[in-house]
């Protein structure tokens, strides 16, 4: 039997999903090694007996927390799919606010009808057995990621920067322009695509494991760049990253304004 | 069907999550509900503090579908908050982005989530065993439309290189070029799925309804122009809150919204048809003609219709903007800004329709307060009032049809309710 295939959102634009749906001609073949038994935003049927999740968004309200671990129990793999799920993304901005205020600014009177909680990526609730990072994701990463599962192997993501595949493609680096990037420390495997189209990295894929702290602190003195310019970044959509709160105490120890 | 109620928890084949109420008793409707759970974002006041640099790359983050309009509609806000006005380059450039979304989203739509229903089955998987053609055709079109994004935008979904004032890069002219033979070319694909849709039999019903879009005097508006109505009116998109009422119901995350002098209106393709259909490419026209699309339409499910026209329309003026760029050539320009306190209204025709940003920035250019009118919100209402005139036209019928048509219904919208936050359930009871 074919590994049937269930894919789930929470709190997200569903753009990771959407990049699914691109693979147009190759998702053909995909659907020839799996059956996709749930997939609420494309088809109707829909099934509780699954072997592999795919879980896109992050977790915004209490009540979907047990649906999220409903899921867990009933996948033997679990895949985080996107920024969102990953690493938080965009929706851990919310979590500089106070909520109470920021339900009030939208919904003025009516804000206690609205549930709302911090912003955690998946992983924070429950055990995820791989991701696919970026905001949105990059397609053909995610064929190789569930190629890999699929075989029963655990998929490798690069523990590199971006930095190397920018240098790779020998762009102009954004620095000798006058701006900031978040290239040296972010993983790579997007090809570095923002930089390749002349705008910053913004860090969508997580920091990459051990970052150089020491040279990014360097980096920023030689270019007079402030923690503020680095972390205006950082707080987009890598904000529930503990790497965050290390970054500011480290960058200001070494050189950082 | 005389008692029951119908309850679609989760409406599948539509961005995001909304539940469908409807309680029927004696062969009466009792009550009716378009119910959106999705969890709220809070968009409006994360921007708060951000620069004007980001806020385009943050909003963009509130629809995967419709992420290129968004990005449009913040720079937009941004550029007359700062009291700037971008290159002809840049707009036209900006236009053609937006078709390729354009095109991406109503195929999407028509394609791989409407014409199941069409065609009897619950996705468009069985279908490519089915109908292999139909499915490939699409399959091309939306390829077409996602590498069109992606030479424009730098990539499908999240565009990158757009920002206020202009592009950190640009297309080479033979990029262009070779778009515009590819436009060309896809003609024949555009028409096979006008063929295809002459053929399904759309359900007749009508209700007198409002229909809001932009307008503009020379082309047919996506990009910029003024607030109109099919009754009657214009208003600068600055103004829109002398037209456009924002209200709140408890059953909802999303925002809604209300005409000043009426209750719901319409959105979207259908509405953007019905205001501006003398301003159609000759080949839209030509595709109306053949769908039986004519203004002033008051069927909300022509409103995928009106969408096959519109790809038509987008294919066939995407061509024409890649001739003025070429004819201008293409230069790298000065994209500096001066930074000021201000408020700016944008306003973009999204596929699904008209968007509205508005923000207003501190001396520094950091956001200090915003709005965003989403078009999904602004049909929410009118789905609703909708389904108060729908379920008793077809009461006599048996509850899965019941249900079926409402779900038709509000897939007809294509609502996209990551957008207006997310959608679909119907509940019969």
């Amino acid at each position: 039997m074919k590994p049937r295939v269930a894919i789930f959102d929470f709190g997200c634009c569903e753009g990771c999903q959407l990049q699914i749906v691109n693979l147009e001609e190759d998702i053909l073949g995909l659907l020839g090694l799996v059956d996709v038994v749930t997939w609420r935003e494309a088809m109707s049927e829909q099934s509780d007996e699954f072997d592999i999740a795919i879980v896109e968004g992050s977790i915004t309200r209490e009540d979907e927390v047990p649906r999220l671990q409903w899921i867990r129990d009933h996948a033997k793999i679990l895949i985080a799919l996107g920024a969102c799920a990953h690493i938080g993304g965009i929706n851990c901005i919310k979590n500089r606010f106070d909520l109470e205020e920021v339900r009030r600014y939208v919904y003025g009177a009516h804000a206690e009808a609205f549930d709302t909680a911090p912003t955690r990526p998946v992983g924070a609730v429950v055990k995820v057995d791989a991701a696919v990072p970026g905001c949105p994701i990059n397609r053909q990463e995610f064929v190789e990621i569930v190629k890999a599962l699929l075989l029963g192997k655990k998929p490798s993501l690069p523990t590199y920067a971006v930095c190397v595949e920018c240098k790779r493609k020998n762009n102009v680096c954004l620095f000798d322009k006058g701006m900031v990037c978040l290239g040296p420390v972010t993983r790579a495997g997007c090809g570095a695509i923002c930089p390749s189209f002349g705008n910053s990295c913004e860090g969508c894929r997580g920091v990459v494991p051990d970052p150089n702290l020491n040279s990014h602190g360097e980096v920023l003195a030689q270019y007079g760049l402030s923690v503020e310019d680095i972390l205006r970044f950082f707080n987009l959509y890598g904000g529930c990253q503990d790497e965050v709160g290390c970054f500011r105490s480290a960058l200001e120890a070494r050189g950082g304004k | 069907m005389k008692d029951g109620t119908i309850e679609v928890h989760y409406l599948t084949r539509v961005e995001g999550h909304g539940n469908i109420h409807v309680e029927i008793e004696g062969g009466r409707l009792q009550s009716y509900r378009w119910e959106i759970p999705e969890a709220p974002r809070f968009f409006e006041a994360m921007v708060r503090g951000q620069s004007y640099m980001d806020v385009a790359h943050i909003t963009s983050r509130i629809c995967g579908i419709c992420s290129i309009g968004h990005t449009l509609c913040a720079l937009q806000a941004v550029e007359n908050a700062l009291g700037v006005r971008p290159s002809e380059q840049t707009l036209l450039l900006r236009k053609l982005l937006l078709h390729g979304e354009t095109v991406q989203s109503h195929i999407l739509h028509a394609g791989y989530l409407a014409a199941p229903d069409f065609l009897g089955a619950p996705s468009v998987v069985p279908l490519v065993g089915t109908h292999r053609e139909v499915v490939l055709t699409v399959i091309r079109l939306h390829r077409l439309a996602n590498e069109w994004s992606d030479l424009i935008g730098g990539r499908t979904t999240h565009p990158i290189n757009a920002v206020v004032s202009g592009w950190t890069s640009l297309p080479t002219e033979e990029q262009l070029a070779d778009l515009r033979r590819r436009l060309e070319a896809a003609m024949p694909e555009a028409w096979a799925l006008v063929d295809v849709f002459k053929t399904f039999s759309i359900p007749d019903f009508t209700r007198d309804t409002e229909y809001i879009a932009l307008r503009h005097p020379e082309e047919y508006a996506f990009y910029e122009g003024d607030i109109v109505s099919t009754d009657g009116g214009a208003v600068a998109p600055a103004d829109y809150r002398q037209r456009i009422v924002e209200f709140i119901v408890p059953y909802s995350t999303a925002k809604r919204a209300r005409s000043d002098h009426r209750s719901g209106y319409a959105v979207g393709a259908l509405a953007r048809f019905n205001n501006n259909y003398d301003l159609l490419t000759p080949g839209a026209k030509k595709a109306a003609e053949t769908l039986g699309l004519r203004p002033i339409c008051c069927n909300p499910f022509m409103n995928t219709v009106a969408q096959v026209v519109e790809v038509v329309h987008a294919l066939e003026d995407g061509r024409q903007l890649i001739d003025r760029l070429l004819e201008r050539g293409l230069r790298v320009e000065d994209r500096a800004v001066p930074v000021r306190a201000g408020t700016g209204v944008g306003a973009v025709e999204v596929p699904r329709g008209l968007l509205i940003h508005e923000y207003t920035l501190d001396e520094a250019g950091k956001v200090t307060a915003a709005n965003l009118i989403i078009p999904t919100g602004q049909n929410h209402q009118n789905i609703e009032d909708d389904m108060g005139m729908l379920v008793p036209q077809i009461i006599e019928r048996p509850q899965e049809e019941v249900r079926l048509m409402l779900e038709m219904l509000v897939r007809a919208y294509d609502p996209c309710i990551s957008c207006s936050t997310h959608l679909l359930q119907v509940t019969m009871r």
